[in-house]
Formats: C-alpha cells, sequence, structure tokens
C-alpha cells in the first residue's frame, strides 16, 4: 500500500514522541483542538494520546458533519422520505443519526420509505436517471470536502435533463465553525475551552488551502497546522504545534505538502462558487444557530433546490436532554464525561451523533479508547520504544 | 465518510472518470475537480471523486522531515 504504511511506522512514532517530550516545557501545559473526525479517529486507533506527555492534551473538535447535522434536518430528511414520490438518496453514515421522537433513516425506510444509501454523488444522479418517474432527492452534506462533489452532480443532471433530481443542502464551512469555538465563552458551570492551537483538517484543506486559516493564526494568536490522516501526520504535526507555542509564534503551517497547497483546489473552489451561497444562518449540533455558517443552492439553481421544490420548513427539535453531545462537540466534555456514554449510548444504540459516526469523539472512544478509563489517576505509562 | 487513503488510478475513462485501485479493490470515481490525471497518479478519494493529487516528492519530503526528526535536529523546513 503506497502512501500508507510508511505514514504508520511505530518506530518513527516513538522518535517523535521522543522529540515531543523532549521539546515540551515541563512548567506548563498544552492544549490542542484537532477539528477533523478524521484526525480524532486517528488519534483514538493509534492511541496517539499514550504517546503524548501528560502536559498535552488534545481536544477533539466538531468536524465530524454527521456529528454536527441538527435533529430538525434529519426530521426533514424523514419527512420528505416519506413522500410517496420521493426517493431519498444518502450517504451510509446518515442512516442511523437519532432523529426526534426517537426515529431514524433507517427505521424510516424499515417501515417502508424508500429511501437508498449511495457511495457517490454521482450515484443518486445514476437513480434520477434510471427512475424517472420518481423524484430523486440528494441528501448532501458535510464540510468543503463532500461540497464540489454535490456540485459536480448537479451540474451533470443538469447536462442530462434530469428534472426529477433535487439537492436537499447542508453543506458547512470549516473556518466559521473553528471561529465560532474560539468566539463561544463557556456556558456557566462548564469549563473554559483553553485551545492553544488547531491541527488544520486534512481533506479539507486540499480543497480550500491554507488561506483560510489566516484569520486565527494572525487575529487569534492560533497556531494551525494542517495534517494528514495517517498517525506519523497527527504526530508531526503536535511537535509543530508544541515548537510554535514554546516560540510564541501563531503561523499556518502545512504538514500534508503531499497533498495540500497553499491555494488548494482552484477547480473546486470555482465551481463551489457558482453553484452555492451563503446562508444568513444554519444550526449546528453542539454550537447552536451560527451566522453564515452554510451553503444553499443559489437562486440559479431554485428548481434543483429540495427545500423550495418541497417547501421544507425547518423546525428546531431539542437533542435528548441527558446526551452531552453539545459539550463534547465544543471541546469542553468528553466523552466518558456523559452518563449516557456506553450504557444507553454505543455504537448499536446512539443517543446522540457523536456516537454514531465512526469519526465521532464518542464513537472513537469507545471503539479505541475505553481502556484508557481504568488508567485514570495511574501515571502515564513511560515511552516505550514500538519493536 | 471523511476516511479516505490514496488510491491508485489504473485507467482514464471518457466523461471525467478513472478507475482506481485500493489494494485490488477495483473502483470508478470522477475526476471532474482534478486536471490531468494519468495512470499511476496517486489520488485522495472522497465519496467518489478524486480531491487531490498526491505529490510524490513532497511525501518523500515529509518521511525525510520524519526521519530527521529522530536524529534529534529541528531545523524542519515546511511550508508556513
Amino acid at each position: 500500500m503506497k502512501y500508507v504504511d510508511e505514514y504508520r511506522d511505530g518506530a518513527r512514532a516513538a522518535e517523535i514522541a521522543e522529540a515531543i517530550a523532549r521539546e515540551v516545557r515541563p512548567d506548563r501545559s498544552y492544549a490542542f483542538m484537532e477539528f477533523c473526525g478524521g484526525h480524532t479517529h486517528a488519534i483514538s486507533r493509534y492511541g496517539i494520546e499514550d504517546l503524548l506527555p501528560a502536559n498535552v492534551r488534545m481536544i477533539h473538535g466538531p468536524g465530524c458533519p454527521v456529528c454536527v447535522l441538527p435533529v430538525g434536518r434529519i426530521d426533514d430528511a424523514i419527512r420528505l422520505a416519506r413522500r410517496p414520490e420521493v426517493t431519498l438518496v444518502t450517504y451510509g453514515d446518515l442512516m442511523r443519526v437519532p432523529s426526534s421522537k426517537g426515529g431514524s433513516l433507517l427505521k424510516a425506510k424499515a417501515a417502508g420509505a424508500d429511501i437508498r444509501m449511495v457511495y457517490s454523488s454521482l450515484d443518486a444522479v445514476k437513480i434520477a436517471e434510471k427512475e424517472p418517474d420518481r423524484e430523486v432527492v440528494f441528501f448532501a452534506i458535510g464540510f468543503e470536502t463532500t461540497t464540489p462533489p454535490t456540485a459536480v452532480a448537479l451540474k451533470i443532471a443538469m447536462e442530462k435533463g434530469l428534472e426529477n433530481f433535487s439537492i436537499f443542502c447542508n453543506h458547512v464551512l470549516t473556518p466559521v465553525a473553528m471561529r465560532t469555538i474560539l468566539d463561544t465563552p463557556a456556558a456557566p458551570g462548564e469549563p473554559p475551552i483553553a485551545i492553544e492551537g488547531f491541527v488544520g483538517p486534512a481533506h479539507v484543506s486540499t480543497i480550500i488551502g491554507m488561506e483560510p486559516y489566516r484569520e486565527f493564526a494572525e487575529q487569534y494568536r492560533k497556531p494551525v497546522v494542517i495534517a494528514g490522516f495517517e498517525p506519523l501526520d497527527v504526530m508531526q504535526a503536535i511537535l509543530m504545534l508544541i515548537r510554535q507555542v514554546n516560540e510564541q509564534r501563531a503561523e499556518v503551517e502545512n504538514q500534508y505538502i503531499r497533498a495540500v497547497t497553499r491555494a488548494g483546489n482552484v477547480t473546486a473552489q470555482t465551481l463551489c462558487e457558482d453553484v452555492f451561497e451563503l446562508r444568513d444562518e444554519f444550526e449546528w449540533r453542539g454550537l447552536g444557530v451560527v451566522p453564515k455558517s452554510a451553503l444553499k443552492l443559489r437562486d440559479a439553481f431554485a428548481f434543483y433546490d429540495a427545500e423550495k421544490r418541497f417547501a421544507v420548513e425547518t423546525v428546531a427539535a431539542a437533542d435528548n436532554p441527558a446526551c452531552e453531545c453539545g459539550p463534547i462537540l465544543r471541546g469542553q466534555k468528553k466523552p466518558a464525561d456523559c452518563r449516557l456514554f456506553g450504557t444507553a449510548c454505543t455504537p448499536e444504540t446512539p443517543m446522540g451523533a457523536c456516537m454514531v459516526s465512526s469519526e465521532g469523539a464518542c464513537a472513537a472512544h469507545w471503539t479505541y479508547g475505553r481502556f484508557r478509563e481504568h488508567q485514570k489517576g495511574a501515571e502515564k505509562a513511560p515511552l516505550r520504544r514500538a519493536s | 465518510m471523511c476516511l479516505a487513503i490514496p488510491a491508485l488510478v489504473t485507467a482514464v475513462l471518457p466523461d471525467a472518470q478513472a478507475k482506481i485501485s485500493l489494494d485490488g479493490v477495483v473502483k470508478t470515481i470522477s475526476v471532474a475537480l482534478v486536471a490531468d490525471v494519468v495512470p499511476g497518479d496517486y489520488v485522495i478519494v472522497h465519496v467518489g471523486h478524486a480531491l487531490s493529487k498526491i505529490d510524490p516528492e513532497e511525501a518523500e519530503r515529509t518521511l525525510a522531515l520524519i526521519a530527521e526528526i529522530g536524529t534529534g535536529h529541528s531545523n524542519a523546513e515546511v511550508a508556513a
């Protein structure tokens, strides 16, 4: 496997861990947020937290598109799917996200709604082409990585003259969410978030490049290091963040030079600019209503906008009151702080979105991190070179 | 939905599509977002679309920088 195994070398990871241990200052602590669920998954899966000194803390951010989609929009999708003429086409991750009243797309499908899982946005176009008597609605979600594929699908559907294809658009923006986390004061009784730097998203950055992160370095004085998803990438990025903090620098650095360029993917940016515009506001699970944080189809494409075609009226719905997804997504609490974690809420029966997606903080902790609970209070094991 | 790994392009097809191989698993993906893809390239694939090409030289440079960390030098040059 090329470009994978080389970046999963345990001996190299131990060397980076030693360098980190050498370079951290013992008289201070470090707290970095990995914004992206892909990094959360890698950190849990490869036990990266165990390779870090006790005074380096990783805070899991809200960069998991399934996790931040609010209950109200899942309810909308289920209502759309229940219409007899509609075929709702969705990415698989969304099938088990809890809706209000204990429903989900999976349960709606079991009850007879025509809901189909696809791997690619283009599969949705193919279904519309094959079944001209069905109203095919593509449930489009995700950050800047999945937005261009939605735009490509729309353009192809238009070229093919498919009038039975529409998009239920829920695309959201990474930099706005990062800014919201930094700008949101802690709620009364909640610990403040002390983020000193960000591990920047890998694949989002292949699209948007490095420029959108500059405000975090320049205005907020927070270092950002864009990192790949492999364990050595994450380790190297953490070392780069520690060096920036130690040297009192706040810059946007790119560890993921093999895939991310300064300008990003200009073809994708141009296409998205043509198809989408900013929404005035959008609700995020865990962050609440955030102005100018999400995209909708431009008026020129109104014909393909499922919200207009089916007069979707989103009703905000509360999360399960016992679910701590909100503070967990904001980095204020850890999965194990939630009383539902591991009892009522597991990947088999998720109560909140952080447990649904493998990139969610709770699912990652459930799958790879629970043994650490038994070490609570115990000293971190000394670093051992991987054999 | 965001866990993607680099895939090898094995053939370029009409209509901005390409065949990729992931350890022998073959899929057809869209390359509408990435210009000039040729067989032998590695691409990052997300939900059926190539988002960017892997730059082999930069990939080597990252590994060299990581190896350098192990030797205790800290003169890493990165794009800042």
